[in-house]
């Protein structure tokens, strides 16, 4: 199969494996949530398990992905920042896609979902703002009605995001509780689902939630991964990256990258935030620093202290402030296929400003970890000479205004 | 006797059953609204284990939570204090599922035994996933209770009367814990649909706020669980007296109607 190239349609690859029984990914995932939301997961994996086979599901899917979303994205070689690190860097531009993230493409097969069930409202929380700027986007495109829940702190942070939303019709709740953040806003949707989940579907927005969710978000990102081992063998002679690296904060885009690489050879990275530093306790890196346990529905690696009590993350970048993981990056870990590793807030400003300077490409601060993490790496645990693929999940502009204010000191007029 | 006989004898002997919620360390004088609760004539008391992601607790509930988490709660310090009442209720515990497998099962239910805890909730814990915590918690005597929603098809509500312990708690209202100005449609259905199931006692419960809701939730059940309604008296301010005086109104209203028929 030759490698795809934009303006390509959009050619799926094959599903991939579903969790083992009971929503398992090894001894993570499952479904821990009310009884009352029980038969609503049931439909919802009934409901895909039939689309996710259908050759007229997939090809809508594809359809949208190619015509709507702008797929495929390209794979883009970094010459001058090559030369700076002394690896040769390849990004896979997920910032290109419409809506400036890969959150579209998970939101897109979720909305042709929602339509299969007939419901006409969707839910959902954004941490960054990206998701739910996705999900409003597809509602609009499918006419949902459509809520999103915000932490208020990312209200705060992500103002540009919370205009772009209300303009494509969506309604914006700030949540107050806890940190105000990315946890918080899923709880409050899953507040909303129990009330609500005979007329709406919850949009999550990353690999996390109770099974189905984990498995879903994951297919409708496989693409990213399928699309780049494609383009990556393409422009290295049929190779394989040594290396492919993706930011987590919930671990779509990862997993997404992931699961088109996890038959080769690659050595598969995952960044995490490590906000104020690994000592600090202000992070979000449960990978490295959480402990199994169980929230939104889900066993997996959480922060939380001695009593079970989940900790507030912290990160410079929204969409890495939250103080889980999705169950199959826990699983990853524990087998080994994966490895996890972070950056603090100031490695990812420095990635932020080396991928804008050395390539005219602003990223968002999400991905900005994972540059900020080759930089770090390359030449250490990265040996020179190294092939990487990064995916580079989502464009800056969102994040231009915080960025400015950090670098300056103060707030832009 | 366990919960479940406890209730049984009530319930056969043409009682209503209420069962109050208080959350746990809420303040130093817990205790002594949990007594107050006892005495105003609860017939159990559900007594919450705060968690800091309470997804099916609405504002009130949420606050309290937060308040006792905020001045040092803990599952074990909640089981030490129990441990000191001197109460002839039959004590429930209600938290989330992280604590629980945190602790390990087998050390929290020892916990709860050691707090003379007769019961857990644990409504993040459905019928699929109760297995390790239900083994558990049999082998030390908790009963587990489980939740029945408005969603739940017959045949797994079958599977969940089976199933639980000490009562089935039929969830009264989609959506989470949180006063209303009236009792939900589904309130009635819920508790006739429990009835026509199991034998076990069935208790309705979310969102039943005053004495003329319990009553009328009553009516399709055998009992009520009121949590909200009496905990917001407490975030309020109100005290043992307030929390005693509120449970007697709810007692009266729930006796009033058993005696009128
Ligand atoms: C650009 C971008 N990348 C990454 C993430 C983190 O999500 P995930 O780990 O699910 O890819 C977000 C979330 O908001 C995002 O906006």
């Amino acid at each position: 199969m030759s490698a795809p190239v934009r303006g390509d349609e959009v050619r799926l690859g094959p599903p991939g494996p579903p969790p083992q029984a009971r929503g398992r990914f090894g001894e993570f995932g499952g479904r821990f949530v009310p009884e009352t939301l029980i038969p609503a997961l049931e439909e919802l994996e009934a409901e895909f398990r039939t689309a996710w086979t259908s050759p007229e599901f997939r090809s809508e899917f594809a359809g949208l992905l190619s015509g709507y979303a702008g797929r495929p994205t390209p794979v883009t070689e970094c010459r001058r920042l090559s030369e700076i690190l002394g690896v040769r860097v390849l990004l896979k531009r997920e910032d290109l896609t419409h809506t400036g993230s890969h959150k579209i493409n998970n939101v897109l097969g979720q909305a042709l979902l929602t339509r299969r069930m007939g419901k006409q409202r969707v839910i959902a929380e954004t941490g960054a703002g990206q998701h739910g700027v996705a999900t409003a986007t597809a509602a609009a495109l499918f006419g949902l009605e459509c809520i999103v829940f915000m932490g208020a702190v990312d209200v705060e942070r992500q103002a540009l995001n919370v205009f772009r939303m209300e303009l494509l019709g969506a309604k914006v709740i700030p949540v107050n509780s806890g940190s105000a953040t990315l946890k918080d806003a899923i709880n409050d949707a899953l507040r909303d689902w129990v009330a609500s989940v005979e007329t709406t579907h919850y949009c999550i927005g990353s690999v996390v939630g109770p099974h189905p969710y984990p498995w879903i978000v994951r297919e409708f990102q496989r693409v990213v991964g399928d699309e780049a081992r494609e383009q990556c063998r393409g422009m290295l002679g049929g190779k394989d990256p040594d290396y492919v690296v993706a930011c987590v904060g919930g671990g779509s885009n990862a997993i997404g990258t992931f699961a088109g690489f996890l038959d080769t050879d690659a050595r598969l990275v995952g960044v995490e935030a490590a906000g104020l530093g690994l000592e600090s306790g202000k992070h979000g890196a449960s990978m490295s620093r959480g402990v199994p346990g169980v929230l939104h529905g889900a066993r997996s690696l959480f922060l939380q202290d001695e009593d079970g009590q989940i900790l507030e993350a912290h990160s410079i970048s929204a969409g890495l402030d939250y103080p889980g993981v999705g169950p199959e990056h826990a699983a990853l870990a524990a087998s080994g296929r994966a490895t996890y590793a972070s950056a603090d807030d100031e490695e990812a400003l420095s990635g932020f400003q080396l991928l804008s300077r050395s390539e005219g490409i602003v990223p968002a601060l999400e991905p900005a970890h994972a540059l900020g993490w080759l930089q770090r790496e390359a030449g250490n645990s990265v040996p020179l000479g190294s092939t990487v693929l990064v995916t580079l999940s989502g464009r800056g502009d969102k994040d231009a205004m915080q960025v400015a204010e950090r670098l300056t000191g103060e707030p832009l007029e | 006797m366990n919960l479940e006989s406890t209730l049984r004898v009530k319930r056969d002997a043409g009682k209503k059953l209420l069962v109050p919620y208080v959350t746990g360390g809420l303040g130093a004088a817990w205790l002594d609204v949990v007594r107050a609760v006892a005495l105003a004539g609860a017939d159990a008391i559900e007594i919450g284990i705060p968690f800091s992601d309470p997804v099916m607790d609405g504002r009130t509930i949420q606050e309290a939570s937060q308040r006792a988490l905020d001045i040092g709660a803990t599952p074990a310090g909640i089981a030490a204090d129990l441990s000191r009442l001197d109460i002839d209720v039959p004590l429930v515990v209600m938290t989330y599922y992280n604590p629980v497998q945190h602790a390990g099962h087998e050390r929290f239910a020892a916990q709860l035994v050691a707090g003379g805890v007769d019961a857990a909730i644990v409504p993040d814990l459905p019928l699929d996933e109760l297995d390790g915590w239900g083994d558990a918690a049999d082998a030390a005597g908790i009963e587990t209770v489980l939740l029945a929603g408005p969603t739940t098809g017959d045949e797994r509500l079958q599977r969940i009367c089976e199933r639980t312990r000490g009562f089935l708690y039929g969830v009264a209202l989609m959506g989470v814990t949180g006063e209303r100005d009236h009792l939900a449609g589904q309130a009635k259905v819920m508790g006739q649909r429990c009835k026509a199931a199991t034998d076990k006692p069935v208790l309705l419960g979310l969102g039943i706020s005053t004495p003329a809701q319990a009553a009328e939730a009553a009516d399709a059940a055998d009992g009520v669980i009121v949590g909200s309604a009496l905990v917001r008296r407490l975030l309020e301010g109100g005290g043992p007296e307030e929390a005693g005086a509120f449970v007697a109104s709810l007692r009266a209203g729930l006796d009033a109607d058993s005696v009128s028929g």
